[in-house]
């Protein structure tokens, strides 16, 4: 019985004009395009200069803060009051005033001073970019006492060097940190509204009701409706692969078996929100907005974006009842950092639980239902 | 499936049937019974509760109270055992529309574990009106088409008693004729038939019919037995001012009621009155050209005397 019941499915997503494109052309675009766009480095700050000093000092530490590549020098203005009306009015974003005894004080006591104001409008941008630039200001300090220690021939002040090693992803690449994560939300999109969407469509056709005057069971029913996405979901899993792999050389550190597995049980618990869905809507536009509803808030709150650590306490709450967070988790684990089942147990009982919770609850409310 | 000739005569038996829709009563009280190998109508106007009756025993929806059988099946109980051997035809087309003509025939025929050459004697005469079609997707289909192609997916199964929700709706008329006729061809084969129509025209072509009107059951009988019930004068008055004659019909005494028909209106009459007395109102009222003759009563003088009767109590 399930045999022409998948059967059919197919059929028609094949005939469908729209499915088979969205089914290849979604996870390419988003591999390609997402990673290179969701970015959370901060580049090409624009930079209002104002310098007091006109020494070479000052010139070198101008020149080092456009060579880091971090910064458009956007203006030179003469005083602070000329730089922040180029803030007020979009033109730069961040502020450097040196003060005018800089080189000497510099020479003199080794300490100079500089002020760093920032347009925090775009919270991330202003708090990063003042980051970069006292981080090229320490940098800076440290070549002037290297280099006029060496000049003077005194001792070195000594200090603490901190060489950051940054495991598993070893140049911080943002690319290699998104990916896996993208993965999921694609696996969370297609799965997820696709079978609701298909049921719906049954719904406002029709056809269910001829379905359920046939000895078809509910469960039989469903489960058609299950298989096919099922199938998709591992073929845009094994296309995302494929492209992580040539475009961003990316491979997956650990056993690929092991994501395929809980990407098999993801499915589940995505369709099964996705059937639940379905169950309550009676139109294709209900049951879009209420999936969307849901999707914007489970991928917000899923750590996919911004780590859920540094996220308010309420919402890690409800990130700890978000499928999505656990299941981006096993995939940067496995993919970053080669775990195995064994250390993704909690994940794998959490996706487990989900998964039994929305299909019963799909099971029972489509009994209700009717 | 295999059933002898232990069969009941009763092919389906509904007692006191109750359906509510929040507020809204959809049936009230419904007590009938249609035979094995009658097409039994069901007649009345949209709202009605033509819909919600055949969802309920077709298994899709369940009574407030009451209980009802087909085929000796429970509804409510035996649903998988009623979902075996009936055929349904809902009031939309719900086929599939992105597959084939041929392929919905398929796909439904083995969702019942049957294959089309097994039953295809049953559904040959509709079948191959639409086979030069059958590579076309359904919903590309005409109107007629679809409802031929919607009963062979009924019949592929070989059901024993039918169901059809307003099979001719939006169909036409020549359609609807063809139609009409190869329900006769499938009652031939022991297929008992329930069907719902808004068109007063099609009672006659059941065995019996069942008026209904906002949830209620008004009258159960054969077409014929209807309108010998009707026991009144019946005339059709026609004159040049259709809307004034009937106003004016409507404010005489002895008319006791008087509907538009087509082309004239139909009135009933206490015996009191001839036809002379009311040519004579009539013209002394002003109207030109009356034409007043008597008639036999049809299906639809019946549902409106009914429909009457129903108000006045």
């Amino acid at each position: 019985m399930i045999k022409y019941l998948l059967e059919k499915e197919f059929k028609q997503i094949v005939r469908n004009p729209f499915m088979p494109r969205l089914i290849l052309f979604m996870p390419v675009m988003t591999l390609l395009i997402m990673p290179w766009a969701a970015n959370q480095e901060i580049k090409n700050i624009k930079l209002s200069v104002v310098d007091n000093d006109h020494s070479s000092y000052s010139e070198r530490l101008i020149q080092k803060v456009i060579a880091s590549g971090y910064f458009i020098l956007e203006d030179l203005s003469n005083s602070n009051d000329e730089a922040l009306k180029s803030i007020e009015s979009g033109k730069a974003d961040l502020i450097l005033d040196i003060s005018p005894e800089f080189e000497k004080n510099l020479i003199s006591t080794g300490t100079a001073e500089v002020m760093i104001s920032a347009n925090a409008v775009n919270g991330t941008k202003g708090g990063l970019g003042s980051g970069y630039l006292s981080a090229i200001m320490s940098d800076f300090a440290d070549d002037i006492t290297t280099e006029r220690g060496l000049n003077a021939g005194t001792g070195v002040t000594p200090g603490i060097q901190i060489v950051p090693h940054n495991k598993y992803n070893l140049y911080l690449d943002y690319k290699v940190f998104m990916v896996p994560a993208l993965v999921v939300m694609l696996l969370t999109m297609l799965t997820g509204f696709l079978p609701a969407l298909n049921i719906v469509g049954e719904k406002e056709a029709g056809t269910i009701e001829q379905m359920n005057v046939t000895p078809v069971s509910k469960f039989t029913f469903i489960l058609g409706k299950l298989i096919p996405y099922w199938i998709i979901g591992f073929v845009v899993l094994s296309i995302a692969f494929i492209l992580a792999a040539l475009v961003y050389g990316l491979y997956p550190v650990g056993n690929l078996l092991t994501i395929y597995f809980y990407a098999s049980i993801y499915i589940l618990v995505v369709s099964g929100l996705g059937l639940v869905i379905s169950n309550y809507s009676d139109t294709m536009q209900q049951a879009m907005f209420v999936m969307f509803f849901f999707m914007l808030i489970l991928i917000l709150l899923s750590g996919l974006f911004t780590p859920v650590s540094s996220m308010p306490d309420w919402a890690q709450w409800v990130s700890r009842v978000n499928p999505l967070s656990y299941f981006i988790q096993v995939m940067r684990a496995i993919y970053l950092k080669g775990s195995g089942i064994r250390e993704l147990l909690p994940q794998l009982f959490s996706l487990l639980g989900f998964a039994l919770v929305f299909n019963l609850w799909a099971v029972w409310s489509y009994r209700k239902s009717s | 499936m295999e059933k002898s000739n232990s069969e009941p005569m009763v092919a389906v038996s509904v007692k006191n049937i109750n359906k509510k829709y929040d507020k809204v009563v959809a049936l009230d009280n419904i007590t009938f019974e249609a035979n094995q190998g009658e097409i039994f109508g069901i007649i009345g106007p949209d709202g009605a509760g033509k819909t919600t009756l055949f969802r309920i025993l077709t298994t899709l929806l369940l009574a407030d109270s009451g209980t009802a059988t087909v085929d000796g099946y429970d509804v409510v109980k035996d649903y998988r055992k009623i979902r075996r051997i009936i055929g349904y035809m809902p009031g939309k087309f719900s086929l599939y529309q992105d597959l084939s003509v041929e392929e919905n025939l398929a796909f439904f025929a083995t969702i019942f574990n049957t294959t089309i050459q097994e039953n295809y004697n049953l559904i040959k005469d509709i079948y191959q009106q639409i086979e030069p079609f059958k590579n076309r997707k359904a919903g590309k289909l005409s109107g007629g088409m679809k409802q031929k192609l919607a009963l062979c997916c009924a019949l592929i199964h070989k059901p024993t008693v039918l169901f059809l929700d307003e099979p001719t709706t939006g169909v036409d008329p020549v359609s609807r004729k063809e139609f009409w006729e190869m329900l006769k061809k499938l009652k031939e084969q022991n297929i008992s038939i329930l069907v719902s129509t808004p068109y007063m025209d099609e009672a006659s072509l059941c065995d019996r019919i069942a008026f209904i009107q906002d949830g209620h059951f008004l009258k159960i009988d054969t077409p014929a037995g209807i309108t010998s019930q009707f026991g009144e004068k019946l005339w059709a008055v026609e004159a040049d001012d259709m809307y004034k004659l009937l106003l004016d019909l409507r404010s005489n005494p002895h008319v006791k009621s008087s509907f538009t028909f087509g082309e004239n209106h139909h009135i009933t009459v206490d015996n009191s009155l001839t036809m002379e007395d009311l040519k004579k109102y009539l013209s002394d009222k002003g109207n030109t050209t009356i034409q007043i003759k008597e008639i036999q009563p049809g299906i639809e003088d019946a549902f409106m005397q009914l429909t009457e009767n129903k108000q006045h109590e």
